[in-house]
């Protein structure tokens, strides 16, 4: 959003000192957010830093951590005849075993790219309408938004095929796994903006872990890096929001109602991460008819990651971009080999193009 | 006068015999293009001219131009066919002097349509100072192009005192901006309408000769380098001298002007003005003691907001790396793919 005056360099500078003032030797903290990730590299945030923060990207690109048998259910319906596809056009370079929905569209698949969920409501058509319904608390309301639409014009070609993903289970099972020892999270403004501050409490309640949301500008990365670094400094682990023009504790209410109404939580796939419990979004019985996997029997398929690809890790957190021998190499934002290096809003692709 | 059919009725749709070669074709040129370009040397023949040269350094190009939709706030597809090629002959140092247009017209275009883009290269033609000496059209069958393409060439004198090219750029030198960037591409992408955002950004299409001519008369041998960030915008302007002249370029984020709306529409839209196409900004690259000179002669030549945004450096060779607009540093990347407004 537009909010002139959090980039105030007086402001930053303040910041940046006072950063420094606090005098830490070493501190790792999260993000798990891809703006959060693109924002971070362009304004050149980490160059501000002592040298001992380090600032990961965690499970935060909604392109990265579809898995690739998510994926397989859209190519398989990208191949059905009588389809079309409808997804948001990161999607569209991801590279599965060689393939990706690109080179299916070049093959004569009916693949079309929206900017907006609705979008999909002006492609005119005979033909099933299945869209790729993938991103987190921030997207999916807006598929519920259009599958409402198609209920009430009682439109009956449209139907999802639902890989929503839920950002505090993903924390949670991270946290729980150990691998990656975070001294802070940066929690997503934009997801918050939805869900609110609540769903975030076991993290400091079970894990001990200070959390801050955080909005998008620099003043707002900073300031949640300072209120981080303090809560390390003073050994608290509190939950701060600090993104209060667009936060509220319970969120877009609205927009939970519309959620809860045709979805419920499921076990999803993440890619780097695997299986977590309710950490996806499955559309509800009594909407099953808007649900692709039934309509045209689509089956997931386990597909192995492009040999070397260390995506996996870098989602995790646990291994930077630039630690994968392919990085720059083989990979590259031209020819990408893992999620990672294909939407700008991927940990790598933000290394590569911010250096 | 509107072409007419060997029938005598007027014509107001291209069709493939407007593109046959015959009398259509030539009723067509007549009446659509010479009659506005006006000038002896398409008098003589409209698809080739003799133009006397001894003894001169001339500058030569050529460019295709598409644009959808074919007219944007503050840009028509004609003024940019010409001021394009115009700009493109500027960044040799050269004096823009003639042009030629090739339309390539699709089946069922409305003369009257084709008659405006005419106007409008007629009328930016003459704002330039150069003439539209000779061209040609085609026409295809209904569907195999999207209304219609223009190729310009243009040839130009090149100024005797200059010496412009990506690989002068030397360490120490500095960079100049002319305007602020990234309109032409947020003018067109909203024009597009495809993304439910309305703004007012005009395109900064325009032709730069009568703020460059002067600087290159009077500060020539300072001038390294001149370029218009058109596609893929300053980055990737600012990488191409940084590539050709093994130097590095550092600028400073915060210096680079770009007007609120463009960058409020880029924060909407999830874009980087960096890499947006411009149509009338010109990139700089010159002797630092000339620096102020040379801002001082373009703010007085129309060009009011130029500005020095950096300089020239040894290392990292052939990279561009940028000074934030908060103080932190990164590297400016070339423009990877199409710039695409982010997915969520």
């Amino acid at each position: 959003m537009v909010a002139r005056g959090f980039d105030d360099p007086g402001l930053v500078a303040g910041l940046v000192e006072k950063i420094a003032s606090l005098d830490f030797k070493r501190a790792k903290l999260m993000e798990v957010c891809g703006t959060h990730t693109v924002s971070l590299a362009k304004h050149g945030i980490r160059s501000l830093l002592p040298k001992g923060v380090t600032i990961v990207s965690g499970p935060g690109c909604p392109v990265c951590v579809t898995s690739n048998s998510d994926l397989s259910l859209a190519f398989q319906a990208a191949r059905s005849s009588g389809v079309t596809l409808v997804t948001f056009g990161d999607m569209m370079r991801v590279p599965v075993n060689g393939m990706s929905l690109q080179g299916l569209r070049a093959e004569g698949a009916d693949i079309r790219v929206v900017y907006s969920p609705t979008d999909a409501l002006s492609i005119p058509n005979d033909k099933e309408v299945v869209f790729f319904g993938v991103g987190f608390e921030t997207t999916s309301p807006g598929v519920a938004a259009l599958l409402r639409i198609a209920e009430q014009r009682g439109i009956g070609n449209l139907s999802i095929i639902s890989c929503f993903k839920l950002i505090p289970p993903a924390l949670r099972s991270l946290l729980e796994g150990g691998e990656v020892r975070v001294n802070g999270l940066i929690l997503p403004g934009h997801v918050s903006t939805i869900i609110g501050v609540r769903p975030y409490r076991f993290i400091v309640d079970e894990f001990h872990v200070p959390c801050v949301i955080a909005g998008f500008e620099p003043v707002d990365l900073l300031t949640a890096i300072y209120v981080l670094l303090k809560m390390l400094r003073d050994g608290r682990a509190d939950l701060v929001n600090a993104y209060t023009r667009s936060v509220t504790p319970d969120g877009n209410q609205e927009a939970g109602r519309l959620l809860r109404e045709y979805f419920e939580p499921t076990e999803a796939e993440w890619r780097g991460i695997g299986s977590i419990p309710y950490s996806g979004l499955a559309l509800r019985e009594a909407h099953s008819h808007l649900d692709a996997r039934l309509k045209l029997g689509l089956e997931p398929m386990s597909v192995p990651d492009a040999p070397g690809c260390r995506c996996a890790e870098v989602i995790r957190g646990s291994l930077l971009p630039t630690g994968c021998p392919l990085f720059s190499t083989k990979c590259t934002p031209e020819s990408p080999l893992g999620p990672c290096m294909v939407t700008s809003e991927g940990t790598c692709a933000a290394y590569y193009n911010y250096g | 006068m509107r072409p007419t059919t060997t029938t005598g009725d007027t014509l107001d749709k291209i069709n493939l015999e407007h593109g046959a070669g015959g009398k259509l074709s030539h009723d067509l040129l007549r009446s659509v293009f010479s009659s506005r370009y006006g000038n002896e040397y398409l008098e003589r023949a409209a698809d080739k001219a003799i133009i006397k040269l001894t003894g001169r350094r001339l500058a030569f190009t050529t460019d295709a131009f598409v644009m959808s939709p074919r007219n944007v706030p503050g840009c028509s597809l004609g003024a940019l066919s010409v001021f394009g090629t115009v700009n493109d002959l500027l960044t040799c140092g050269a004096r823009p002097l003639y042009l030629s247009s090739s339309f390539v017209i699709e089946e069922g275009f409305p003369i009257s349509e084709l008659e405006e883009i005419a106007r409008d290269m007629a009328s930016a033609a003459r704002r330039c100072d150069v003439k539209i000496v000779t061209g040609d059209t085609k026409v295809v069958e209904r569907g195999k192009a999207d209304g219609v393409f223009i190729v310009t060439s243009g040839i130009g004198e090149v100024l005797s005192k200059a010496n412009v090219s990506g690989s002068n750029a030397a360490a120490g030198d500095s960079v100049i901006v002319t305007g602020s960037v990234g309109r032409h591409g947020i003018a067109v992408m909203l024009a597009r309408g495809e993304f439910g955002v309305t703004a007012e950004v005009e395109s900064d299409c325009r032709p730069l000769s009568s703020s460059l001519l002067p600087v290159l008369r009077k500060y020539g041998p300072f001038v390294h380098t001149l370029r218009d960030p058109t596609r893929g915008g300053l980055a990737t302007t600012l990488n191409e001298i940084a590539m050709e002249s093994g130097a590095s370029i550092n600028i400073d984020e915060g210096k680079v002007p770009i007007e609120p709306t463009v960058r409020a529409a880029c924060d909407l839209l999830g874009l980087d003005p960096f890499y947006l196409a411009c149509e009338g900004v010109m990139v700089l690259v010159v002797r630092s003691q000339a620096e102020s000179s040379v801002v001082r002669e373009l703010r007085r030549r129309g060009a009011p907001k130029s500005i020095a945004i950096g300089s020239v450096k040894r290392s990292p060779k052939g990279r561009v790396s940028m000074t934030t607009s908060v103080g932190g540093k990164r590297y400016l990347g070339m423009l990877r793919g199409v710039s695409l407004p982010r997915i969520c």
